[in-house]
Order: structure tokens, then sequence, then C-alpha cells
């Protein structure tokens, strides 16, 4: 046989046998229209969610990056008419920082110890289980409410040298002390969750085996489990830290309103945690048109950093998170 | 103690948890502080009532009621004489109460679909790329402080809001009451669904996936799609833990003061639902933004007790709904049909 | 259903021999010895066929006359999760009114094979299937998945009613296919006959809206045989159905799946062997992926043609 019949002897083989194979039989009637409108709507929404979610990155970045120069960070804002004339936002950004750390180097401590008698002590149960919801309640009530309660616990004279009193004895209650105080009690759930996650990730033969060594409880914390749980305890800050950053209701009630940081009194150090001042999140409220400022572009731009911040913060939550994964073999 | 022989290490442990005294005494101290949160909370609820009692007292019954102009009574009460006897506490809070309930439910309502579709995506339909970059961009959203969103709220979507949804003729319809300017109920319940759908979407995913395989798999045996079987099998088994999340996204609403400041209107009207669309174009203002809207009055007598009471209603409702979540979690994580 | 001779089982002669009247068993031996057949002059030309080492795909006239219907069939079947290779070139063969048992210690892919038959396995992402599976002739491939399954009903290990009434379970598979709804009166002919097939009317008849949940473990696992025999599918496959359950209970499905196979063919998977003598027709013994032999029940347990068949069965290893 010659090979062009051989050839075509195959190919016909080969047309045949697509011809013959038959088509995918789809039955579409399996899938109601109810069905295919759930779908439909599950796909709508997922995508939607990630179209806003990049809405508003792109639309920060693009804003932001138009606002922001070396001259708005490092200049402190002034009150004046004149737009130009405004100054930076350096002031804010140190008060964001301050009450970060003031907020989170109280709350990590109470945070630390109370979580340490939830998971090890915890006697009698029942309070254990109120100390928990009320960790709960402590997350969900409004931070405008924890605000003016905090005022009021600083209106009273017997805190007078936290802030600053004006004549006639009415303590003015807002201050840098006022305010951290009550950003602790925002961070506090997360410490306390981390340290607890932390603490209840190590395995009972290691306390067993500080037992057996003749430690008692308390040493057996303090020597053992709290070394282990660093990086719980400091997730659970840096959260606290994330969620202090970017409070807005707290600083509004409780730092005053004062454009720049103006300490109070003569003990340096003391008198700027005494004194009143401003953070990025009560500067991008006061510059937008719901506050009194019109200068939508320094709100951006603070706004900007903010994001970053807090951005950042949770980076290095979910570093920390993935990267400390301790083996207790 | 010789009753009973216990193992080594039970012996040892109960010496170091007993018989040490040091124990025993950081025992009781870290109790003590741990108690601290408890007297803590009852402190804050028991002052904030009374520093707002005076509001309450003076009002009686009527002051959940409406009928007068709220900002009225509100501006009557910060210029009260400066005499105690004469303090004016007139209020009826009714449209603030009004306002705080209807953008609060409606965005419940919104983020409650939503994030049930959105989790069902995630769970089941979404290709495993967009499923991986689902979870970050859910954290993302929560990330974000409320102060970000009021602000693209108050510059991006009112104006939006002013220019492309409210017409000349709306504005003219109302002219005699309100005006109309893009801060609404409408760029409220938008901005606050976006909110609160991360707490919604991270409860559900949860609980959809600690469903049993073995049922998924039996739906799926019988011959049923993949979304038939999701929704009469999985979101059946899940129902409380979608009643856990929308308990806590209610709190998390009502608390929400900054953004609803912003971009809600600094009006104290309760919009009438009677009035068709126009009603989500009608500025308004939920209690936890009028605290803020009077922060500074806090000083005056009158007024700041009148702010007090409002924290109390805000504080008691979000204790008890956020107290209701975290119970309704327990108590699901104990059926593993888990909401962490 | 094709037409069926009213005796059981092809009877195989003490001298080894098959009686000419019955069809050739199809046999493959993959792996381990090599055995002669030893039945001889299988295709009646004189000659004694030596079966080949390496499995080659089936051809058409293997299969011989249809005695029994054949209903579903695998061609060269290779199941490989990722790197693991699960089910290596199986061809097998489920019969209308047979019950097939696939046996063989743990690991050795049966579970895969079962699965792979109502496309289950295509659930988990890494799995990759070569080779064909036919349903009355069909290949499976060219339906879609809700299609397959309602014809090709499976039970699982453990027992999975949903969270639901009786009634609810039973009705699940009428009522969810597509968009109308058929009535409840519609529906409860087939609920009760579902359950007395299963052999759970007589326990739970008086009162259907019962949760199913609150039933005991052999009633729930019938109460899932009724559930897959409410859509009247024409295969059904059983992965261990009894291995939860108590001796009792085992009893009851044992002799309702005996009692089934009239009505539809029947796989289960099972590591008991007497469960597998008890109630199959016919029955494949795998090993780590290869299909070591298959044939009746009785020649399988009674006279295995390879060696590792002899060892398993023997009870050497499990």
């Amino acid at each position: 046989m010659s090979t062009t019949t051989t050839r075509k002897r195959k190919q016909e083989a080969v047309r045949q046998t697509r011809a013959a194979r038959p088509k995918k039989i789809k039955s579409k009637d399996s899938w109601s229209i109810g069905d295919r409108i759930g779908v439909g709507l599950a796909w709508f929404f997922g995508l939607m969610l990630c179209l806003v979610a990049a809405a508003i990155t792109l639309y920060m970045a693009w804003k932001g990056v138009s606002f922001v120069n070396w001259e708005i960070i490092s200049t402190s804002p002034e009150a004046s008419l004149e737009q130009s004339k405004t100054g930076g936002f350096l002031d804010p950004i140190i008060g964001t920082v301050l009450l970060t750390v003031i907020g989170a180097a109280i709350a990590t401590p109470i945070g630390v110890a109370i979580a340490i008698w939830l998971t090890e002590y915890g006697r009698p149960a029942p309070l254990a289980r109120f100390v928990e919801a009320g960790i709960e309640v402590i997350v969900g009530a409004p931070s405008i409410v924890l605000a003016i309660f905090g005022l009021l616990v600083f209106q009273q004279g017997f805190l007078s040298p936290f802030s600053f009193t004006a004549e006639g004895g009415a303590v003015f209650g807002r201050s840098f002390f006022a305010a951290g105080a009550v950003m602790s009690l925002i961070a506090l759930p997360f410490v306390v969750g981390g340290t607890r996650e932390a603490l209840n990730s190590i395995p009972r033969h290691v306390r067993e085996a500080s037992y057996a060594l003749g430690k008692d409880q308390a040493s057996t914390i303090r020597r053992v489990l709290l070394p282990s749980s660093r990086s719980g305890i400091a997730t659970g800050s840096t959260l606290g830290m994330a969620q202090i950053a970017g409070d807005t209701a707290v600083v509004v009630v409780l730092l005053g309103a004062s454009l720049q940081i103006s300490p109070e009194g003569d003990i340096p150090g003391l008198d700027v945690l005494k004194g009143t001042g401003s953070t990025l999140t009560s500067f991008v409220f006061q510059n937008s048109p719901a506050g009194e400022g019109n200068a939508p572009d320094k709100a951006y731009a603070a706004a900007f950093v903010l994001l970053l911040l807090v951005i950042l913060l949770n980076l290095i939550v979910n570093l920390v998170t993935r990267k400390g994964k301790q083996v207790w073999g | 103690m010789d009753e009973q022989y216990l193992g080594i290490f039970d012996e040892s442990e109960q010496a170091s948890k007993e018989e040490h005294p040091t124990n025993r005494r950081v025992e009781l101290m870290l109790g003590a502080l741990a108690s601290l949160v408890l007297v803590f909370i009852a402190g804050m609820v028991i002052f904030v009532f009374l520093k707002g009692l005076p509001s309450l007292t003076g009002n009686g019954i009527s002051w959940f009621g409406g009928g007068g102009n709220v900002d009225e009574q509100l501006t009557n009460i910060f210029n009260s004489p400066a005499e105690p006897e004469n303090y004016v506490y007139e209020l009826s809070a009714f449209p603030l109460l009004w306002s705080t309930f209807l953008i609060s439910f409606i965005a419940v309502c919104f983020a409650t679909v939503i994030s049930i579709f959105s989790s069902i995506f995630i769970v089941e339909f979404a290709p495993r790329p967009l499923e991986r970059i689902l979870e970050p961009v859910v954290k993302f959203l929560a990330a974000i402080p409320s102060v970000i969103y009021g602000l693209l709220g108050v510059l991006v979507l009112v104006p939006w809001i002013n220019d492309t949804l409210i017409t000349e003729e709306m504005r003219v319809s109302v002219r005699y009451v309100i005006q109309l300017d893009g801060t609404s109920v409408l760029a409220g319940v938008i901005i606050l669904t976006i909110m609160i759908l991360p707490i919604m979407i991270a409860i559900i995913t949860d609980s959809l996936r600690a469903v049993p395989q073995v049922w998924r798999e039996g739906a799926l045996a019988l011959g049923v799609n993949r979304w038939r079987a999701l929704r009469t099998v999985s979101l059946r088994a899940i129902r409380p833990a979608i009643v856990a999340a929308a308990v806590l996204a209610t709190a998390r609403a009502l608390g929400e003061a900054i953004m609803l400041a912003m971009v809600t209107g600094s009006i104290g009207f309760a919009p009438n639902p009677f009035d068709g669309f126009l009603f989500f174009l009608e500025p308004s203002r939920p209690l936890a933004a009028t605290i803020i809207d009077g922060a500074e009055g806090l000083s005056v007598e009158p007024f700041g007790q009148t702010m007090y009471a409002f924290a109390f209603i805000l504080i008691v409702s979000t204790g008890l709904l956020s107290f209701a979540g975290w119970a309704a979690r327990k108590s699901l994580s104990r059926y593993s049909i888990g909401a962490k | 259903m094709g037409v069926r001779p009213d005796h059981q089982q092809p009877e195989v002669a003490s001298n080894g021999t098959l009686p000419h009247a019955v069809p050739p068993l199809r046999r493959i031996v993959v792996g381990g010895e090599v055995p002669p057949i030893r039945v001889g002059d299988e295709y009646g030309n004189g000659s004694s066929a030596q079966v080949p080492e390496q499995p080659a795909p089936v051809p058409e006239d293997q299969f011989g006359p249809e005695w029994y219907h054949e209903c579903m069939r695998t061609e060269s079947l290779s199941i490989s999760f990722g790197e693991k290779v699960a089910v290596k070139e199986v061809s097998l063969q489920v019969n209308a009114g047979q019950v097939l048992a696939l046996i063989g210690p743990s690991g050795c892919g049966k579970t895969t094979l079962l699965r792979s038959m109502n496309k289950l396995v295509d659930l988990t992402p890494t799995a990759r299937r070569t080779g064909r599976i036919l349903l009355d002739g069909e290949n499976i491939d060219l339906f879609d998945d809700t299609q397959l399954r309602k014809r090709v009903g499976m039970l699982f290990q453990q027992p999975n009613p949903f969270p639901m009434s009786i009634f609810d379970n039973i009705a699940y598979g009428l009522r969810e296919r597509g968009s109308k709804r058929p009535r409840k009166k519609v529906l409860e002919p087939i609920v009760v006959d579902a359950l007395k097939r299963a052999g759970l009317w007589d326990e739970v008849g008086d009162n259907l809206d019962h949760p199913a949940l609150s039933l005991s473990g052999g009633q729930q696992q019938r109460l899932c045989i009724a559930r897959s025999l409410a859509v009247t599918p024409e295969v059904l496959l059983l992965d261990e159905p009894c291995s939860a359950l108590d001796p009792i209970s085992t009893a009851i499905i044992e002799e309702t799946v005996v009692q089934l196979k009239d009505d539809m063919a029947i796989v289960i998977v099972t590591h008991n062997l007497q469960q597998a003598a008890r109630v199959a027709d016919q029955v494949a013994f795998m090993y780590l992926g290869d299909l070591v032999e298959y044939g009746s029940a009785d020649q399988i347990f009674n006279d295995p043609m390879a060696e590792r068949t002899k060892d398993y069965v023997r009870g050497d290893f499990g």
C-alpha cells in the first residue's frame, strides 16, 4: 500500500472517530433559575468586595501621593485663615505615636495579668466567665461612650494632677494622660486575647515538667510560660496599637482640641502628658467638611499617613503570627 | 494529707498550687486585677447613668417621644441659665433614636445578605487565587479606621449623592422642612454596611467551613447541585452563627460615631419612610454621632447630662448585644458549628 | 435489566472445570504470580490461553454474551492524587442484579475506585483520572455530575443524615432537583416505599417528622439507604456501610442489601471478608492500587487464582 493511501485512511479514521464522539451532554435542568441567580449573586458580591477594597486603596494612594510631601510631615500645624500658612501635621503625627505608646504601655501589663489569671488560675469559675464576658462588653462598647466616661472620671478633683485645672477649680480633664488611659481600655481586649491564645497553645506537659522540678505555679508562669508567650503578647499589643491609632472619638473628647501639642505645667516630659494636642485622626476629622477646616488635601494627606501606619501594624502582626508557630515537641 | 495517693505530677502540682504562700498571693492579686474589669464596667454603667439621670427624670417618658425639633431643644439646653434650678432639660429624643435604629437596622440587613453571598463565594465558588486574596481583602477592610471611611464618604460619596441622586424637585418638595445636601441616611447606610461586612464575613466563613463535610458529600451524592446543597444543608446548619454575626454587627453599628457624624449630616431629623425614596436622601443623625457633635459642650451642665443620658442608652444596648453575641458564639462552638 | 437464569451462580465443578453453558468470567491478573487458567478450554478452541501479564485495554468481545445486564464498567481506570497513584489501570464490570464486593487491605484504593464511580473523587483538587468509566455504555464524563449522581447513588461509612426530619431527609433528593418542588402528597408514597425497601418502615413509620439525628446508628444508616433509594438509582455504591455499626444493625443492612440487588447493581467496599462472603456475587480483590483478581464470590473465596488473593483470603495479612 502506498503511503498516501495509508495516510488518507488514517485521516478518515480520525475524522470518523471525531464525528462519532458524542457532544458532552450538559444537563441544564438540574440548575433552576433560582440556583443560577444564587450563584450569580455570590460571584457578584465576592467580586464587588474586591473592587471596593481596590477602589479604596487606589483612591487613597492617589490622593495621598499627590498631597503628601516632606514639608507637610515635618511642620507643625498653625491656626491661620490663610490656607497656605496652615502648616503641616507634625504635631498630630507625634500625638498619634505618643497616644499609641502610652495606651499600649498601660494595656500590656494589665492585659497580660488578666490573661494569666484567666488561663492559669481562673477560680472561682463563674467569676472567670464573668470577666470573659466583661472583656467582650468592653470590645463592644462604643469608644465614644468610653471616652465620655473617661472624661467624667478625669474631671474629678483627685485626678487633677493628670490634666489642667482652670481657675474656679474646674478640672479640664483632657490630656494625653486621660486619653492614654482610655485608649488602654481599647487595646486591653486585644492584649488579653493574644496572651490567652499564646498561653493556651503551650501544652500541659511543659507546666507539669516545671512542677515536677519543684517550682510553684507563680514561678512557672514567670520563668517558663511568659517568655514563651512573648510573640502572642506582642501580637496582641500590636493589634491594640492599631486600634488606638485608628480611633477618633476618644481623641476628640479627651485630648482637647489644640492643633499643636500644648504642654501644661513645668516638668519637662510630664508637661506634654498633662497637656493637650491632636492626633492624625482628629486632624483628619477637623480638616474635613465635617470639622472646621476646609483643607481636604491636608485631610487626605493625613489620612494616607494614618492608613499606612495602621496597615503596617497589621502586617507586622501577620508576619509575626506566621513565623512564630513554636514547636513544642 | 495522705488520704489519697496522687500520681507524682499531681502531687507536685497540688503542692505548687496550694501550699506556697507566694503563689496564693499572686493568684489573689491577679484575680483582684481581673475583677477590676467587672468593677470598671459596673462603675461605668452606674456613673454614666447617674450623670445622665437628670435629663431622663426631667422629661419622664416623653424623653423617648417625638414632636419637637431636637436641635432646637438641644440648643436651648445648652443655653440654659446658670442656676441649677433653672436648667432646661426638655428633650424629645425620638428623631435621634429613630435615626439610630433606622441606619443600623438597614445596614445590618444589607450586610447580612451581602456577607452570606460573599462567604458562600469565598468558601465554595471562588477559584483558588481569588480565594487566597479575599482573606487579606476582608482583613484590610476591617482595619481601615472609621475616620478614613468618613473622609471618603464625605468627600466622595456625599457629593456624588448630591449631584446625581438628588434632583431639583426633591429639594423643592422638602424645602420648608429640611435642606438636602447629600449628607444622608443613604450615605451612612452604604458606608456602615461596608464597615460591618468584615465582622460578619469572618464569622460566617468560619462556620461554613465547620459544617461537617459528610453532609455536603451526602447531598452531592444524591445528585443535588452545589448551590442547592449549600443552601439547603449548610446555610440551614449555620443559622445560629448568622444570628450571632448579625448581633455583633448591630452592636458595632450602634456605636459608630465618627463616620456617621461626618456623613449623615448634623441635623437631628427623623426621616419619614412614607416619603418614598426621598427618605433615604434626607440627613439625619444617630445618637453616637450626636454625642460627638456635642463633645465640646460637655462641660455645660444640663447639656452634658443630656449627652450622658444618650451614652447610657448606647452602653446598655450595645452591652446587651455584645453579651448576647458572645454567649451565642460560645454555645455554637460547643456544637462545633463554630463561630470562633 | 437483561435475562437472568434462575440459578444464582455458575457452579465450579470439583475438578476445576466450568460447565460450558456458562460464559467465561472476565479475569485479569496483575502483578504477583501469573497462574495459567486451570479451567482449561474456556474459549472452546482447544487451547488454554495464557492471560497476558499486562492488562490490555479491554476489547469488546472479551466480555462475552451478557448473562447479567452490565450496568457500569471501568476501562483501564487510573486515579492519582498528585504524585501518589491510588488506582492503577483497573478494568471491571458491575452487573445489574448482582452485588460486587471490593475487598483488600487498607489503602489499596478500593474506596477511591468507588468514589470515582459517582465522580465524588473529582471533588479533591489534586485528583487526576485516566481511563473510562461507562454507565450503560455511555462515558460518564459526558454527563453533568448531578445527572450521574442521580443514577449512581452512594452510602458512606459514617451515617450522615441531614439535620432534618426523617421525611425531609428521604424527600431531599427529590425536592432539590430543579425548579419544580413536588408536593408532599406526591412525595409521600415514594418516601414510604423507600422506607419499606430499606427495612426501616416498621420502626419509624408512625412518626416521619421525628428528627433524623435522634435515630440510632443502624437506623440512621438505613435512613441513608432509604434516602438514596428515593431517587431510584441504577447503581448503589456502599462505602464500608457497616463499619461504624453494631452486629445486629450490620446483619439487618446486609439483609437489606441482598434484597435490594434485585432492582439495581450494588458495589460494596468492605474490609470484612465474612461480610463479603455473605452478600457478594462478584468479588474484586485489590492490592496497593492494582486489581489483583476479579471473579465470582465462590471462586475467590474457595479457590482463588493469585497467591496474594489466597494469602489475603486466608487472613495472612489484612
